[in-house]
Formats: C-alpha cells, structure tokens, sequence
C-alpha cells in the first residue's frame, strides 16, 4: 500500500538578510495510512518546517514530498488549496481558534470553506463538538473556555471536514501535564482511524507514548525511527 | 465567509468603534463643509432669487456679479421694451447708500428701487404691511434682519438686543426723510446689509446725483417665447448684457468662485478632512487587518483562496465605510437643522452626498487595497509560529 506521506530528499533553507539556515537537511520519510506519528527533537531542528512541508503550506527546495500520491510543490495554487481544504487538518500550540467566533462556528470553518452552508455546517459541527465532549458549550466563545477545552474545540475543527490527514505542532504544551494526556487521549480515540494519519510535532516526553512511531530528528536529518509497539 | 468576515470586524468592538469614527469623521468634514460653502455661495445670488418674476435681466455688458452696478441711462428702458417677444420690462435701481439713523449714525443699506407702477422685484415675503403701501409718500420698506440689528435703536445698556425699527420709524438718506411702511423677510445675502424698498423714482431721489441710475432692466417675455433667443435679440439691438434668471445666478456666483479666498478656504478643509479621516480609517482599518493577520493565516492555511480573503476585507471595508458615511451624513444632517434659524449658510443638495460618498469610498478602497496586499502575500506557513 503506498505511505500517506512520502518525503525523498527534502530540503529547506530559509534566508533571512544574507544569512541562510537549513532547516531541513534532506529529509527521508514515510507515513503510513492509519498511524500515529510523532516528529520529536530540540528546538530548532526542523520539526515545525517539516509538517508545514507536509501540510502544503510552505514550498521546499529541493527533494519530493508526496501526500497520498499527489506532489504539492507541483501543484497549481488553486488545486493545492483545494487539497489542503478537503484533506488537512490542523491543531496548533496556541489553538489559534478565531477569537470573536463561537466553539460551533469556529470548528464549521472548515466546512465553510469547502462550501457548505452555514446552518448545516454548525450543525454538524455541533455533533463533532458533542464527539469531544463540548456539545453544552458551543454557543462558548475562545475566551470563555480553558486551554484544554479550546484545543478540544481545534480538534473539532482538525476533524470536522474528515481530512485523511492532520498535523499538530506541539498540540499539548500549552497545557497542563493532565490535560495535555487527556487532549492527546482524545486526539488518538476520536481522530485516528485506518484511513486517517496523524502527524504530531512535539518535544513533550510524557505524550510518546501516544505514537505508533516516533521520528527523532536534529539539524534538519532524521536521526532515527522507532516503532513503539 | 461572510459570515465570518463581519464577525471578525465586529469581535473587538473597540477597533471597530475606532474605524467607523475614523470614517464618520471624515465623511462628516466632507459633508458638512461643502454645505457650509454651498450655503455661502448660494448668498451671493439670493438677491436674483428673491425677485423671482422676471425672466431676463439686462445690464451693462461689463456687469460682472449682481452687486457689481454699473448704471444705465433710463432710455435704454424703452429701448428694451420696444424689442419683439417682451411682454413687459421694469426698471430697477439697486445701490449702497449711507442711512442716517436717528441717534445720528451711519449705516451703508442695499437700497432697491422698484418700478413706480407695478412694483415688480419687490421683497419675496412682508412680514408687516404691505408693499402697495411703498406708493405712500416717503415711504420704504425694511428687511427684518436689518430691522433687528443693524437699522435698530442701539440698546440704552451695554450689550443689550437693539430696539428693533419699526413701522412709522424713520431714517434719512440722502438728507430726505424716508418712512418705514413696512417690514419684509429677505433671503440672506452675502454682504448682509439691511435692504431698504422703495421706490425707483425715490431711490433716484435718495442716490447722489449721478447722471445715470438705472441698475438694471427687469425683462418678462412673451408666453412661448425662446429665452435664449430674447436675450441674444436684446443683446444684439441695444448692446447690453442679458441673461436669464439662472444664467445671472452662475455669473454671480462664478465671480465669487474665482475672485475670492472663499473656494480655497473651504477646498482646504475638505482637502484635511479627507486626509486626516483617511489616514485615521486607513490606519485604524488597516492595523485591524494586521492584528488579525494570524487569522487569516489560520483561513488560508486551511484552504482558504486570496480571492475570497480579498472579499471578506472588501465586505469588512464595504461595511464600516457606509456606517460611517451614514452616521457622518446624519450628523451634518442634523447639524445643519439645530442651525436652520441662526445667520449659519448650510445648503445640503444630493449632489452632495454623491461628493462626500465618493470621498469615503476611496477612503475604505484605500484602506481596504492595503489590507488585501498584505493579506494576500501572506505566507500561511506563520500559522505555526508561536
Ligand atoms: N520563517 C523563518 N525564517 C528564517 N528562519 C526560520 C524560519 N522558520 C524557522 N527558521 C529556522 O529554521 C530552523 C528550524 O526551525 P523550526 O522548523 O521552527 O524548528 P522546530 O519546530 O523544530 O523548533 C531554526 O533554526 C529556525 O530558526
Ligand atoms: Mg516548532
């Protein structure tokens, strides 16, 4: 079976006033169907540059990355944002939830965008809100729910428009150790199925052994691979 | 996306009060002075307004605003009567005059001399008696304004209302005695001197002896008569200038257009109204876009196109712009009402709000088009920087 995500040869250098850093140093990955993977390592080597690789939202320089089959570089910019909108899904560290839009219309952006109307988008994502345990809350603004809870609501909205693909970075270090499982907990019980890859960025110890796999990396190389099973 | 364009707009509401009164400003200084000098430069032809009933007035040809007189020989009357497709023409003297009140000072007034007979050109509206009563002997009629204030009795205490002048009061010009018969309203004009009726042949009397004293030749044409024709007929025959009623308005008004500082003046403020409202709205509008920046990262990350961001600033700019054209509209509007009975020129025509709409709309596409730029060449790789 061909891997969700293949990287050949990725290389990313960015250039800021004359000085260059390689990020990514040609990079060699494949993500299976259906698997939790974790991008791990210190700050700075390159994890964050990598899912946005892989998510479609920042052009490498070199090497090939494919995400079920389809070559983002070479794709037209409207294709490639139509393949973002229906298959990616996004968590991030600081939620970034939109802060004067209620948890139902938040997670039904997605949905939005993909072009359904706006009463059946919210009302579906009520029911994906109920799936996360927010179904009371989802007149609740950002602002009115804790840290666990907003990411909760992104990881609604990560799901909302069943995307094949969602990549977190650092999706719990913003919370507390608990809350941090719990979020992680959800994220496997809900998130993950035989036909959707998660790939989480996270240098947060006590969540590896949520993973299927764990990709270690440092410098812009990945430095090893492990099975957790 | 609609959707939710308006509520990112409307989520900080302190930002969006700051961008619509950014616009209200703006929109209200390009209203309100406009109509201001509107106001004003409508003052300068109220005269021709006020006499209303002719069709054409003929004067000397070198004439260049209606209180520019450069008299006429009285024959020139029945030069112009005698011409084909007039069906009746007037005199009419209009002149500065010094008055000499009774307490014994001075007071320059707009003295009209109506003709004898028929009285035409006379004040638009008596307030007290009658026009008819101008065939008494003496006798003038007063504008209200200068009733009030400057022909009135100064008050015995300081800075007190003066005792208005009344009917059966008198004045003096000339050294002749003239008696007030009546009091009319008279639309304001530029030079706000009291207006004194009379007469033409009184007004003759009061002027200084001057060879020639005829203002100007009050013409009414035929029924079915070409305007245009009669004034090129009567010019073409007795050599003087004739316009029509609102060609003489545009002579007088164009006059004031490029001869005084009026025009620069209030070009001027509308000019800093314009740029400080769209440096505020612009600034505001666009620091509203840059503090939703990650926002729209978060949409384009997602999938959103450049294309529909573009429209959901648009709607954002779209939307503050006619709140604060509506709202800056409104209050001119009711500015200018709360001044409708003081000496305050105001006149708001719809041109108006077409000026002032177009002013704001290039604000908010300026405001809007350096939103968009930044947006679009947005990387949505930010999404993940902390
Ligand atoms: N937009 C950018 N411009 C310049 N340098 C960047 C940019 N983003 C990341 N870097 C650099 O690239 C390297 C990898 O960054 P990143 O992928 O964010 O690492 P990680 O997520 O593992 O902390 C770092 O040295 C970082 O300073
Ligand atoms: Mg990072």
């Amino acid at each position: 079976m061909n891997p969700a995500v293949r990287c050949q040869n990725v290389v990313k250098t960015y250039d800021t006033g004359g000085q260059k850093v390689t990020a990514l140093n040609g990079i060699n990955l494949d993500i299976a169907m259906g698997e939790l993977m974790m991008l791990v390592g210190p700050s700075g080597c390159g994890k964050t540059t990598l899912i946005s690789v892989i998510a479609g939202i920042l052009d490498q320089d070199d090497g090939s990355c494919e995400v079920f089959g389809e070559d983002l570089l070479n794709m037209r910019s409207r294709d490639k944002l139509n393949f973002r909108a229906r298959n990616i899904g996004f968590v991030f560290q600081a939620f970034n939830l939109l802060p004067s839009l209620n948890a139902a219309e938040n997670v039904s952006v997605p949905l939005i965008i993909n072009g359904m109307k706006r009463i059946e988008a919210e009302r579906k994502a009520i029911t994906i809100l109920e799936h996360v345990g927010l179904g009371e809350r989802w007149q609740s603004l950002p602002s009115q729910l804790s840290g666990g809870q907003q990411q909760r609501v992104a990881i609604a909205r990560a799901l909302v428009h069943s995307p094949r693909l969602i990549v977190c970075d650092e999706p719990t270090s913003a919370l507390d150790h608990e809350t941090g499982r719990n979020v992680m907990a959800l994220l496997k019980d809900v998130a993950l199925h035989k036909d959707r890859t998660l790939v989480i960025v996270t240098h947060d110890a006590r969540i590896f052994d949520f993973a299927d796999r764990i990709a270690e990396m440092d410098d812009g190389h990945i430095i090893k691979v492990k099975s957790t099973k | 996306m609609n959707h939710i364009a308006l509520k990112m707009l409307m989520g900080d509401k302190g930002k969006y009060l700051g961008i619509v009164m950014g616009l209200t400003f703006a929109s209200l200084i390009m209203t309100q002075q406009p109509a201001i000098f509107l106001g004003i430069m409508s003052r300068t032809y109220s005269f021709i307004a006020d006499v209303g009933l002719p069709d054409i007035w003929v004067m000397d040809p070198k004439v260049q605003f209606v209180d520019d007189i450069k008299p006429l020989q009285d024959t020139e009357l029945y030069r112009v009567r005698g011409i084909s497709g007039v069906q009746w023409a007037m005199p009419m003297y209009k002149g500065l005059l010094k008055a000499r009140l009774t307490d014994g000072r001075f007071q320059t007034c707009n003295v009209v001399g109506l003709d004898d007979a028929t009285l035409i050109g006379g004040p638009p509206v008596m307030l007290e008696g009658k026009i008819d009563d101008l065939r008494r002997s003496d006798s003038v009629i007063v504008d209200i304004d200068g009733a009030r204030d400057k022909l009135g009795k100064p008050s015995p205490t300081v800075g007190g209302k003066p005792t208005p002048l009344k009917i059966g009061d008198s004045l003096e010009l000339n050294d002749r005695r003239a008696i007030v018969v009546g009091i009319a309203k008279v639309s304001r004009t530029f030079q706000s001197q009291p207006v004194v009726y009379t007469t033409y042949s009184r007004a003759k009397s009061y002027a200084p002896r001057e060879r020639k004293l005829l203002s100007f030749v009050l013409v009414k044409a035929k029924k079915g008569q070409d305007l245009a024709e009669l004034t090129r007929r009567i010019h073409e025959t007795t050599g003087l200038a004739a316009y029509t009623q609102a060609e003489f308005k545009t002579l007088t008004f164009e006059y004031f257009i490029h001869n005084t500082g009026i025009p620069i003046n209030f070009g001027t403020s509308v000019l800093l109204g314009f740029i400080v409202g769209a440096a505020i709205a612009g600034q505001t509008f666009y620091n509203f876009t840059l503090g939703n920046l990650l926002q729209f990262g978060v949409l384009k990350a997602m999938g959103t196109s450049n294309w529909t961001l573009l429209r959901m600033i648009l709607l954002q700019a779209v939307l503050v712009g006619s709140i604060g054209y509506g709202l800056g509209v409104g209050l001119t509007a009711v500015f200018g009402f709360a001044m409708r009975h003081t000496i305050l020129a105001f006149k708001f025509p719809w041109q108006l709000l077409l000026f002032s709409g177009a002013g704001v709309s290039l604000i908010c596409v300026f405001a809007a088009i350096i939103s968009i730029l930044k947006v679009i060449r947005l990387e949505p790789a930010i999404v993940f920087k902390g």
